[in-house]
C-alpha cells in the first residue's frame, strides 16, 4: 500500500515521533499542539521531581515534564537543543521535554504490536504499544496515563 | 421550544432591568427627585413585564402588574397623589412584582398572602380616586390581560388644553411588508387588539394586488386605512403595533384636534423628508425635530407622539438624548473575559517588547522607543476600557439593599431611613455579584443589632426614626463600600462577656477598643442572646468576612458608644489584576499579594528569638510571631537562611493568623495579572495562582494562607499569642 492510500484508509493514525534518550517514542499528531525549542522553565515547589516547572505559552501557564525522568530514565539537562512538545490532553496543555523530534509517520492502526511483556514499569504504564519501522522500534507513548498522574500528584502534594 | 425557552430568558433578563428602573424611580419619588417623566418610566416599566408576562401566559404575574399599573396610572393621572403611604404601598408591590418574576423564573408559585394584601391596598388607591375623577367605572377589580381599564385619557391626564374632548378620531394607514407575515404576525390579530381601544372603521385598500402570474405568494399587497374613535392615546395606539414596527408602513394621525392648530400642521410636515425647516424654535417644533430623529432611525414609521407635544422641548430632547446615550448592547461574558485575557496578553507582550528594546540598546531617541512609548500608552487605554467593561455601578446592588432595609425594618418594627451615595461607583462585574450576600447580610445587622428601638432612640435624645447609611467612593485604586448606622454602636463589654463564654479570649487578656470591635469577626461569635428570624441564623460576621476576602477585599469596623458604628470593605477593581509585592527567593521570582503583607521590616539581632528546636520566632512591638523561611517553604533551598540577611514580610491570613515570612530581597511593587495554573496542571501547595513578569518569564503567586498553614504555625501562633499575653 502506498502512502497515499494509507492516508486515505480510515485505519490510518498520523504519528510525531521523537527521541528520548536512545530510545525512540511517539503520539498521535492530533494531540500536539505544537513544538517549540526549549525555554528556561519557572520550577513549581512540592512537585514530583519529573515536572519541571512551567512556561508562559504565549500568556497561559503551561507545565513542562521531563518526559525522560518521568519514564524512569535518566534526568534531562536541558539545553537550547532540547525541544518541548506541547501536548493538548482534554482540556490542560502540557509541555514534555524531549531530546529531538525524529519523525513524522503515517500508519495503519493494525500495524501497531502490542507492548512486549517487559519487567519496566513505565513500559507498562506509559506504552500503549509499539511500532517495527525500519529497524527502528517506536514506542507508543500512553498519554493518559502520563500526564493525568502529574495533575493527581500535583494536588496531592 | 427551545427557542421559546430563549425569548422567554430574554424577557426575565429584560424584567431585571426594568424592576430597576422601577425600585429607582420609586425611589426617586420617595427622596422628592421625582417629576411626570419618572412616573412615567415606572409605568412603562411595569406595562412592559405585564406585556411580556402576558405573552408568556403568566397569570398571576400579569394579574398582580395589572393592579399596580391601574395604580400607577392614577398616579401618573394626578390623580392618586403620591403621599409616602402611597409611596411605600407601591414600593412594596415593587417588591412582590419582583418575587412574582422571580417565581415565575423557576417556574415557581408564590402564596397568595404575598399579593392579596397588596392587591387590597393598591384596589383601594384606585377606587378612592376612581370615585373622585369623571369616570368611575374606568377602572375595575378586572384582572385579566388585556388592555381594558385604561379608558382614562393620557391627554386629558397631561394638560387640560383640550379640555374635556374625551374621544379623538384618529387615521391609521397600515401597510404590511412581506416581512411582518415571515416574522409570523398576523394582521388580524393586530386589527382585534386595536378594536378592544374603540370604534374603527376599516378600509381595505387592494389596488396593490398584481395580477396572479406576477404575484408572490409570500409577498404583501393589502393595506388598510383604519378609522377609529378612541380616548386613547396615539401611543397607546402605536403600542398595538410595537412588534411589527420595522416591518410595516404606519401612518398615525389625528384628524380633528380642537385647539392644537400645530397638529395638522406637524402631520403635514411628515410628507416632507426632512424635519429641519419645522424645527423653529418653538415648543412644537423642537419636539418635532426630535421626533424626527426617531423617525430618521427607521424611516417607514412616522411618529407624532401626542404626549411629547405638550411637554417642554427640553424633556423631549432629554427623552431623545437619553435613547442614544444608553444604548447598550447584551454581550456574553466569556466573550468579554477572553477580550480581558487578551488585552492581558497585550501589557505582557508590550512590557517584554520594551524590554528587548532595551536589551538590543538601540541609541535614545531612536523611532522605535517613540513608537514603543505610543504603544505603552494605547496598551493602557485598552486595557482600561475593557476593565470598563466588565465594571458595573453598585447601584444595582445597592438598590437591592433597599428593599432588605424596608424587609427588615418591617421585621423588626423599627423605623428606618437608608441613604444611598456613590451609588455609580463601578466595580468589577464578578465582585458586584459576589458583594450582594456579605452586603445583605450586614445591612440585616445594621437593622438589626444596629439600631436601637424607637423608644431607646427617643430615651437618647435621637429621632426615632434611624439611619442606615450605604455609601461607595473610589479611594486610591481600590473601591471602599461604607454600611453605618447611627444607632447604639458596639456593646464592647457585651462582646468580650461572650467571647469569653465562646472561650475566643482568655479572662486576663487586655484587648484594645478595636481588637474587641474585631472579635465580631471571630468565627462562631453571634451576640444575640435570642436568634432572631433576620439575622441571626447561625452565619456570623465571620462569613461575611470570609466572602469579603475571597474577592481580594478587606473589612473593618469602627464604633463610637451612642453614635453608631461603621463597617467599611475595600475592594479591588478587578479580580483579574492584583496588588503584589515582587520579591525573590533563592533566585526565584515569587509575588506577594499585598492585601496579605501587614509591612516589611529589616529584623535587628535582638528581635530574634529561637522556640524550641530550629523554630524561630520575631518580636514586632513585643508581639511574638513565627518565623517562615519561603525558601526553605517552597523547597527552593534546604538550609534555612539567616533572618537577619533577609527581608521580613509580616504578613496576616484570611483568619487573622500572623506570621513573619523571609524572603532574600524585595524587588518591586506592582500590578500583576492573575494567571491560573490549575488550567492545564492543578493546584500546587503554597501557590496562589500564577503571573506573567515583563521578561515573559513565569512568577508564582504565594498563597499566604496555605504557607502558614503547611508550617504548622496557626497552632503556634495561638500558643505563642496567648504565652505573650497571659
Amino acid at each position: 500500500m502506498s502512502d497515499t492510500e494509507i492516508k486515505k484508509s480510515e485505519d490510518a493514525l498520523e504519528l510525531v515521533a521523537f527521541c528520548v534518550g536512545d530510545q525512540e517514542y511517539c503520539v498521535n499528531i492530533m494531540s500536539v499542539r505544537e513544538i517549540r525549542g526549549w525555554t528556561k522553565e519557572t520550577s513549581l515547589p512540592l512537585t514530583p521531581p519529573f515536572v519541571r516547572g512551567v512556561i508562559n505559552l504565549r500568556g497561559s501557564v503551561v507545565p513542562v515534564v521531563d518526559l525522560a525522568s518521568r519514564l524512569g530514565l535518566e534526568t534531562t539537562e536541558p539545553s537550547a537543543r532540547h525541544v518541548i512538545i506541547i501536548m493538548q490532553i482534554g482540556e490542560q496543555a502540557v509541555g514534555l521535554v524531549v531530546d529531538a523530534v525524529s519523525d513524522i509517520l503515517t500508519i495503519l492502526t493494525e500495524k501497531i504490536q502490542p507492548t512486549p511483556d517487559v519487567s519496566s514499569d513505565a513500559a507498562r504504564d506509559f506504552v500503549q504499544g509499539v511500532l517495527a519501522m525500519e529497524e527502528r522500534m517506536i514506542n507508543l507513548l500512553d498519554l493518559s496515563t502520563v500526564l493525568p498522574a502529574v495533575s493527581a500528584e500535583g494536588i496531592a502534594a | 421550544m427551545d427557542s421559546m425557552a430563549d425569548i422567554k430568558q430574554t424577557f426575565f433578563q429584560e424584567c431585571d432591568d426594568l424592576l430597576g428602573e422601577l425600585e429607582s424611580g420609586l425611589l426617586d419619588m420617595e427622596s422628592g427627585e421625582g417629576d411626570s417623566e419618572t412616573v412615567a418610566a415606572i409605568f412603562r416599566a411595569v406595562h412592559s413585564i405585564k406585556g411580556g408576562a402576558g405573552a408568556f401566559g403568566l397569570d398571576k404575574l400579569v394579574a398582580f402588574a395589572h393592579i399596580f399599573e391601574t395604580t400607577l396610572d392614577e398616579v401618573r393621572a394626578d390623580r392618586l397623589e403620591a403621599t409616602p403611604d402611597v409611596l411605600s404601598v407601591l414600593l412594596r408591590s415593587s417588591d412582590v412584582l419582583a418575587d412574582l418574576v422571580g417565581a415565575a423564573q423557576k417556574d415557581e408559585e408564590l402564596g397568595e398572602e404575598r399579593t392579596a394584601g397588596l392587591v387590597g391596598e393598591l384596589s383601594a388607591f384606585v377606587g378612592a380616586s376612581a370615585d373622585a375623577s369623571e369616570e368611575p367605572a374606568a377602572v375595575g377589580e378586572d384582572i385579566a390581560f388585556a388592555p381594558l381599564g385604561m379608558d382614562f385619557d393620557l391627554d386629558d391626564a397631561i394638560g387640560d388644553l383640550d379640555g374635556p374632548e374625551d374621544t379623538q378620531c384618529y387615521t391609521i394607514k397600515f401597510r404590511p411588508q412581506p416581512e411582518l407575515y415571515a416574522n409570523g404576525n398576523e394582521t388580524v390579530l393586530l386589527m382585534r387588539n386595536l378594536a378592544d381601544l374603540g370604534e374603527m372603521q376599516v378600509a381595505c385598500d387592494e389596488s396593490k394586488i398584481p395580477t396572479l402570474d406576477e404575484l408572490d405568494p409570500e409577498g404583501a399587497y393589502l393595506a388598510w386605512t383604519i378609522t377609529m374613535h378612541t380616548s386613547h392615546s396615539e401611543s397607546e395606539l402605536l403600542e398595538v403595533f410595537e412588534f411589527v414596527e420595522g416591518d410595516c408602513e404606519l401612518e398615525i394621525s389625528l384628524d380633528e384636534a380642537p385647539s392644537d392648530t400645530t397638529e395638522s400642521d406637524l402631520v403635514d410636515n411628515e410628507a416632507t423628508p426632512t424635519g429641519e425647516e419645522v424645527a423653529t424654535t418653538d415648543v412644537e417644533g423642537a419636539s418635532a425635530s426630535a421626533e424626527d430623529e426617531v423617525a430618521n432611525k427607521d424611516n417607514v414609521v412616522q411618529l407624532a407622539e401626542q404626549k411629547d407635544k405638550q411637554k417642554p422641548a427640553a424633556a423631549a430632547k432629554a427623552s431623545t438624548e437619553k435613547d442614544t446615550s444608553d444604548a447598550t448592547i447584551r454581550v456574553n461574558l466569556g466573550r468579554i473575559d477572553r477580550l480581558v485575557n487578551l488585552v492581558g496578553e497585550l501589557v505582557i507582550n508590550q512590557a517584554m517588547l520594551t524590554q528587548g528594546v532595551i536589551d538590543a540598546g538601540l541609541e535614545r531617541g531612536d523611532s522605535v522607543e517613540s513608537g514603543l512609548e505610543e504603544l505603552k500608552q494605547l496598551t493602557r487605554e485598552i486595557q482600561e476600557s475593557v476593565m470598563a467593561i466588565r465594571a458595573q455601578p453598585v447601584k444595582a446592588l445597592f438598590q437591592r439593599m433597599s428593599r432588605i432595609v424596608r424587609e427588615a425594618a418591617r421585621a423588626t418594627k423599627k423605623s428606618v431611613h437608608l441613604v444611598m451615595e456613590g451609588e455609580m461607583t463601578e466595580v468589577d462585574k464578578t465582585v458586584v455579584e459576589r458583594l450582594a450576600d456579605p452586603l445583605t447580610h450586614m445591612i440585616r445587622n445594621a437593622v438589626d443589632h444596629g439600631l436601637e428601638t424607637a423608644e431607646e432612640r427617643i430615651a437618647n435624645g435621637k429621632p426615632a426614626e434611624g439611619t442606615v447609611s450605604l455609601t461607595a467612593a473610589h479611594r486610591s485604586g481600590r473601591v471602599v463600600i461604607e454600611v453605618s448606622d447611627d444607632g447604639a454602636g458596639i456593646n464592647r463589654e457585651r462582646v468580650k462577656k461572650i467571647a469569653l463564654e465562646k472561650g475566643l479570649i482568655s479572662p486576663d487578656e487586655q484587648l484594645s477598643d478595636s481588637e474587641v470591635d474585631n472579635l465580631l469577626f471571630m468565627p462562631g461569635f453571634s451576640t444575640v442572646d435570642k436568634v432572631s428570624n433576620l439575622s441571626g441564623r447561625g452565619v456570623g460576621m465571620d462569613v461575611v468576612k470570609r466572602a469579603i476576602q475571597a474577592v481580594g477585599g478587606k473589612i473593618s469596623i469602627s464604633s463610637k458608644p451612642g453614635k453608631g458604628s461603621t463597617f467599611s470593605i475595600s475592594l479591588p477593581l478587578t479580580l483579574a489584576i492584583l496588588d503584589g509585592m515582587v520579591v525573590e527567593v533563592a533566585d526565584q521570582t515569587l509575588v506577594v499579594p499585598l492585601t496579605a503583607i501587614v509591612e516589611t521590616l529589616k529584623p535587628t539581632p535582638s528581635d530574634i528569638h529561637e522556640l524550641g528546636a530550629g523554630a524561630k520566632v520575631i518580636s514586632i512591638r513585643g508581639e511574638f510571631i513565627p518565623v517562615i523561611d519561603a525558601g526553605r517553604s517552597m523547597g527552593y533551598r534546604n538550609e534555612p537562611v539567616d533572618p537577619l540577611h533577609g527581608v521580613v514580610l509580616s504578613v496576616e491570613t484570611e483568619d487573622g493568623a500572623r506570621a513573619a515570612v523571609i524572603v532574600d530581597t524585595i524587588q518591586d511593587q506592582r500590578q500583576v495579572v492573575i494567571k491560573s495554573l490549575e488550567e492545564n496542571f492543578g493546584h500546587v501547595a503554597s501557590v496562589a495562582a500564577a503571573t506573567i513578569l515583563g521578561d515573559g518569564r513565569i512568577a508564582l503567586i504565594l498563597d499566604v494562607d496555605s504557607i502558614i498553614a503547611r508550617e504548622g504555625s496557626a497552632r503556634l501562633f495561638h500558643e505563642t499569642n496567648l504565652a505573650a499575653t497571659g
